[in-house]
């Protein structure tokens, strides 16, 4: 599928290890070039995703280059031709022998309570390579046993070995430089800076990657021991990128994730709302049962009775219902609840996104980017809207490393500074509704002159870079929850009219945001992205008129022409952005079926509550933002009377007289590439084969025109002079149902707070922490004032579902800005 | 004018008979100001160069076999050669002199900052650059006064900085100080800690300093001692500087010798013409052993050199036959130790040293060399076992394999190893520690299983005692 037929064929270094001729790849370490010949040499602090250091000399090997026999760390050394290299030589196993017989002298010898013991690095080097006995009969080195270096991670000094790799992977890769070696000699220790914690969204990888049993995280300590754990690999549903993961569980619980290293995706890296997500998975407060409100309150019932109040609440006119969300569910999931309501039901009110993503046509007529092709070195990669250190942290790792080591140059048009602004080329932080004639001067390569606030120079800088370098790569997300998705649209529709050969990634971030969109669950299209009357064999109709996004839908509620909303794992209540349509959506609708596995503030609403299973309890798979398509694995049951999401389609559509078709997941897949072409093509047993994971061909609407009627170019005017623009986004940690029911990660987050530009501060008299009066309409709080770098003046930065304000309240999908008034709070 | 004494100005240097190349103005109370400087053409020499083609200067150097002061002792033309083609590129000095015994460099920073400003103008201009850090030790509060304050009147005297002298030469000297390690001597670890991070040394290869040093740019790193020769060498040209010293090793060079001789101190001394027995014992230089003792060994590199004993006494002062002979001159740090000496304190102090300042990189140095002081503190303690001595062997054989350079033992017919040890460490500071261990042992085996046997049979007359 790719070309990469060229590069496999340049001619190798040759080589010769332990007496037998090889060849290297061009450039190849000798540790890598030895490991895929079937020679595994020790070694610690050597780890393929991270720069050498040549720290622990467990590799040493001998190596002859001509000038005789000496032993050189392999993992700092370039096989060079004609290389002699023994690694089962006496001078070699002498040293081995010996860096063992050293790492250990200080090293505890607590494995039997140590929870890296079983799978641990140190363990088997010792044992494989190792002298057997220590002669070492001094004290050990001392320090205080674990120490919480972060809210999740334990450090145990005496444990370490001082292999550089956590300090190596919080410099390089995350870019959260708060753990480093202190002291000298024999004392030297990793430690974070006095008052710093090692608070960084990464901090997991730390333990992921300790060599020893250092670093533990707080989730996981003594919870299991290696040899009890039974693991499958799966993809991680938490947000888009679709990052492979290895689920663990021991007795039916799951108790730790790991990631997995995809060349494609994520290179082993994994955020920690990731890793530690299973925790939401084993909450106690999962639903069990199905649920109903016969008498004021929601009680338990058996499956049937709830079944069949849900079909006789969506035993109504296709016009009468809105369903809300999907995003959280499997392709297969998500097939089967489009093919029930759009291929049975006639539905088409229906939207997986909640108002805080961008319009379906547009995003999937744009021609597609791998994260490969977005992290190319020489590339430009232009950021719109989002910061993906925020909204797709294991994407931010991947576009960091594009930025900082292979010299990708980036471009970045958002609302604020992001994670990656230090390292930007360019950086046009744009003013709320002024994405679109931005982009426009960009796209035009007029840019002689300053627009909405963004100096010619800065528009310059930008336009050369997308003159010069290739490819371009365009990312793109909503990047203002304040501000409607026509600004993005139309920087869509001008960075492709002027760029025509860019191509973009989507970062939409609900978890299997494009595996919904793709199977239809959006309003006018069916999936595969084909258009609403095309006729689909076994569908026995589809709708007859395009449907209502998320805010038509509740608009039409409010008007009282919707008076059933089906939930599918999402809460609007909390998530839409505009909240008092939200809330007039709700009080004035008869019915609200959800479907979940929380009673959210949403789900306490509904008449029935259909109690579902999460990734890790169901089987399926996940269209991550590339429209690569990975395997979504089931460890463990799920709780109680729980049923996968596609199950509960196909029984309310049995209840209701119909029949899906399907009773397993293979028969829904076998389907999928029976009925959807973008589909057609795919291998189903490659899929689930440990790999990068095949993409889904392009849809006849990759590449068409974009749906511009929601393009916005206007610049809409400030309403008063005390108004400053809402900036809303989402912080990684929130209090979004799954982190919030996720016992270690429900703390993290932070209080909101008013960010302001360093002009605005100024002009009001501010500094960093005081506290500032927010007013929108009736809504008024007291929110500490945070000095925003890159925040344009006359912008107010207040993230989404923080605990102290909720912008929500502020936010009114009507208008295409929304403002509110910051003042001084009167003494 | 005190002449073949102790100079109460420079402490430590003793101005005995002899040539004097960078040595020449410590006998003035003022040695360090602008205004000496200029009497005693200090910036000569740079003039000369100035007016010459920049490549004209590299190939004077090379002719006149420069040998790099610090240590290795590699031509300092030679050296200059290595650098590719790529700019920016630049100039380091090396004045993080922690070599045990050796103090010479910091007489040379405290006592004559400008000659080794001009020397680096000199070496700036002859390799095509224009930003010069030098690097000096934390700990030397008076050298880095001296130099910031020479390096001030350098620049308002347009010495230095934009336009030097009135030419369209522009280079720029920069004091940078040390926060104080010993490693950061090691040249790549000096690099790590001028880019402000931990001083811990690169693997060479790839991370050579003259094609990757310095923010990954060609970077030279010299000497103090070998920048401050420049002047006078510019100044007189090669073919007189050659008539100093050896044929191989030409010119002087600052010896600091140290520990049981009469006259201790800092000498330039001509490079090969002198042994270590006329250096001990000659009247223009150490003039004995204290008291009319023996002398029992000494170290004549520097504490990481493997120790010399009485069998070597006389060899000349010159990189090759000491290094044949199993031990090397280094820094020119000579420390010399009476029949009253305690090797086993001995190797303990030294072995501590080289404990207390390994960076904690390389596992075998951070952890061995920790161990190895263990062990000899607590032989010295009375808690030492029979299987110690081979031991210390051992651990040192797991930081350095193979044979370790060691002096011949005539009497016992045990022949010399030749330097330089082999390693399983980024930098040599591991295998330094193993030197006294390796070179006390062999020689003075006996006084290691005396006080070992002593503490064995006090351990047993405890236990009948119960």
């Amino acid at each position: 599928m790719t070309d990469t037929a060229p590069t496999e064929a340049t001619t190798g270094v040759p080589f010769t290890l332990n007496g037998k001729d090889l060849e290297a790849k061009d450039g190849e370490l000798l540790i890598e070039a030895a490991e895929r010949n079937g020679v595994h040499i020790p070694r610690f602090c050597y780890h393929p995703r991270m720069e050498s250091v040549g720290m622990c000399r467990m590799c040493l090997v001998e190596v002859d280059t001509g000038r005789g026999p000496g032993l050189q760390p392999s993992c700092m050394l370039t096989v060079t031709p004609n290389m002699l290299v023994n690694t089962e030589s006496e001078s070699t196993k002498a040293a081995q022998d010996g860096v063992l017989e050293l790492t250990l002298i200080n090293h505890p010898l607590d494995c039997p309570v140590c929870d890296k013991g079983g799978e641990c690095p140190l363990q088997d080097n010792a044992f494989a390579f190792g002298p057997g006995e220590s002669r070492f009969v001094e004290e050990k080195r001392h320090y205080e046993k674990p120490i919480p270096i972060s809210d999740l991670v334990f450090l145990d000094r005496e444990r370490c070995i001082l292999c550089d790799r956590c300090t190596r992977f919080a410099d390089d890769v995350a870019g959260d430089p708060l753990i480093h070696f202190i002291d000298r000699g024999n004392q030297t220790q990793v430690n974070t800076f006095p008052g710093l914690p090692f608070s960084s969204y990464f901090s997991g990888n730390t333990v992921q990657i300790c060599p020893v049993g250092a670093l533990t995280s707080k989730p996981y300590r003594f919870t299991a021991r290696p040899w009890d754990l039974a693991e499958n690999e799966s993809t991680s549903t938490v947000d888009s990128t679709g990052a492979r993961i290895v689920l663990q569980s021991s007795q039916d619980k799951l108790v730790r994730i790991l990631g997995v290293d995809s060349d494609a995706v994520n290179w082993s890296w994994l955020s920690d709302k990731e890793r530690f997500a299973y925790e939401a998975t084993n909450a106690e407060s999962r639903l069990h049962d199905p649920m109903m409100d016969t008498s004021g309150a929601l009680e338990s019932v058996r499956w049937n009775a709830a079944l069949g109040a849900a079909v006789n609440a969506l035993a109504l006119a296709p016009s009468k219902i809105g369903v809300i969300g999907g995003a959280r569910m499997s392709v297969e999931s998500q097939y089967a609840w489009a093919k029930m309501l759009k291929g049975l039901a006639g539905i088409d009110n229906i939207d997986a996104q909640l108002g805080d993503g961008i319009d379906a046509e547009a995003i999937m007529s744009l021609p597609r980017a791998t994260i490969d092709e977005a992290a190319q070195p020489g590339g430009v990669i232009v950021l719109v809207g989002i910061d993906p250190k925020e909204d797709l942290p294991t994407l931010y790792l991947r576009l960091r490393h594009a930025v900082v080591k292979d010299g990708a140059s980036l471009i970045e048009m958002t609302p604020r500074a992001t994670g990656l602004s230090e390292f930007a080329s360019a950086r046009i932080h744009t003013q709320p509704g002024s994405l679109g004639v931005i982009a426009q001067s960009l796209g035009t390569g007029m840019v002689g002159t300053s627009v909405a606030g963004v100096s010619a120079r800065q528009l310059t800088d930008a336009s050369k870079l997308l003159k010069s370098k290739r490819p371009v790569t365009v990312i793109v997300g909503r990047g203002n929850l304040a501000e409607r998705d026509g600004y993005t649209v139309a920087a869509l529709k001008s960075l492709r009219s002027g760029f025509p050969e860019a191509k973009f990634l989507s970062a939409l971030r609900r978890g299997n945001i494009h595996g919904a969109l793709e199977m239809g669950l959006t309003p006018g299209l069916l999936p595969g992205g084909q258009p609403l009357d095309t006729e689909i064999d076994g569908w026995i109709t589809t709708p007859a008129e395009r449907g209502l996004d998320t805010e038509g839908i509740l608009r039409s509620a409010v008007k009282g022409e919707i008076s059933t909303l089906l939930l599918l794992g999402s809460d609007p209540l909390t998530d839409y952005p505009d909240r008092n349509l939200v809330r007039e959506a709700f009080d004035a609708v008869t019915n609200v079926v959800s479907v979940d596995a929380f009673l959210t503030e949403s789900s306490q609403r509904a008449n029935v509550v259909l109690p579902t299973t999460l990734a890790g309890e169901s089987a399926g798979t996940f269209l991550n933002l590339e429209n690569r398509l990975s395997p979504i694995r089931s460890k463990v049951t799920g709780p109680g009377q729980t049923r996968d999401d596609w199950m509960i389609a196909a029984d309310i559509a049995a209840v209701a007289g119909g029949d899906l078709g399907f009773s397993t997941v293979s028969e829904i897949r076998e389907e999928i590439s029976a009925l959807i072409p973008t589909f057609a093509d795919i291998d189903w047993s490659e899929v689930d084969a440990a790999g990068d994971g095949p993409l889904i061909a392009s849809s006849p609407l990759v590449g068409s025109d974009l749906r511009t009627s929601g393009a916005d170019y206007s610049v809409p005017v400030p309403s008063g002079d005390y108004g400053l623009r809402l900036v809303v986004d989402r912080k990684m940690w929130d209090l979004g149902t799954m982190v919030n029911e996720s016992a270690s990660q429900s703390q993290l987050h932070t209080e909101a707070y008013a960010g302001l530009a360093s002009a605005d501060a100024t002009r009001l008299g501010v500094f960093d922490g005081d506290k500032v009066a927010v007013t929108a309409g009736d809504h008024q709080a007291s929110l500490a004032v945070k000095v925003i770098a890159g925040l344009p003046a006359g912008s107010v930065h207040i993230p989404f579902r923080l605990p102290g304000f909720d912008p929500g309240e502020a936010i009114s999908a009507s208008f295409p800005v929304n403002e509110v008034a910051v003042e001084v709070e009167s003494s | 004018m005190p002449t073949n004494a102790y100079v109460p100005h420079a402490q430590g240097y003793v101005d005995n008979e002899g040539p004097k190349v960078v040595s020449s103005r410590f006998i003035h109370d003022d040695s360090h100001t602008l205004e000496r400087a200029l009497a005693t053409d200090a910036y000569e020499g740079m003039k000369i160069a100035l007016g010459m083609a920049p490549h004209e200067v590299a190939a004077l150097v090379k002719d006149a076999v420069l040998l790099g002061r610090g240590g290795a002792g590699f031509p300092a033309g030679i050296k200059w050669g290595f650098m590719p083609p790529v700019w920016p590129r630049y100039l380091v000095v090396n004045g993080d002199e922690s070599e045990p015994g050796t103090y010479k460099d910091r007489l040379l920073m405290e006592n004559d900052p400008h000659q080794l400003i001009a020397g680096c103008v000199i070496t700036c201009y002859a390799l095509g650059l224009n930003q010069c850090f030098l690097y000096v030790r934390g700990e030397m509060a008076l050298a880095q006064e001296r130099i910031a304050v020479a390096l001030n009147e350098a620049y308002e005297a347009g010495l230095v900085g934009k336009n030097i002298n009135g030419t369209d030469v522009s280079i720029d000297v920069v004091l940078h100080w040390g926060a104080g390690a010993y490693i950061v001597g090691e040249e790549t670890a000096l690099i790590e800690s001028l880019e402000g991070n931990r001083g811990m040394p690169r693997l060479k290869p790839p991370f050579f300093p003259a094609a990757k040093g310095l923010y990954m740019k060609p970077t030279i790193v010299n000497n103090v001692e070998t920048l401050a020769n420049l002047g006078w060498l510019l100044q007189n040209g090669p073919e007189s500087y050659k008539t100093y010293g050896s044929e191989t090793s030409p010119g002087t060079r600052m010896l600091a010798i140290s520990g049981h001789v009469n006259r201790p101190g800092v000498y330039e001394v001509e490079q090969g013409k002198v042994t270590f027995r006329d250096l001990f014992y000659g009247d223009n230089y150490c003039q004995g052993i204290r008291d009319g003792n023996e002398l029992k060994a000494f170290i004549p590199g520097g504490g990481s050199a493997p120790w010399f004993f009485p069998d070597q006494l006389d060899l000349p002062l010159e990189a090759r036959p000491v290094g044949a002979a199993g031990s090397m001159l280094g820094s020119g740090a000579i420390v010399v130790m009476d029949d009253t000496t305690d090797a086993v304190k001995a190797t303990l102090r030294l072995v501590r040293f080289y404990a207390r300042e390994s960076c904690g990189k390389c596992t075998p140095c951070r952890e061995g060399t920790a161990w190895e002081e263990k062990v000899l503190q607590r032989i010295l303690d009375g808690h030492g076992r029979p299987q110690d001595i081979d031991l210390l062997l051992e651990i040192g054989n797991n930081i350095s394999p193979g044979p370790y350079p060691v002096a011949s033992f005539d009497s016992q017919s045990l022949e010399a190893i030749p330097f330089p040890p082999k390693q399983t460490t980024i930098c040599p500071l591991g295998p330094s520690s193993v030197a006294p261990i390796t070179s006390a042992i062999r020689r003075f085996r006996h006084e290691f299983e005396e006080k070992i046997e002593a503490a064995v049979a006090a351990r047993n007359a405890g236990d009948q005692d119960d």
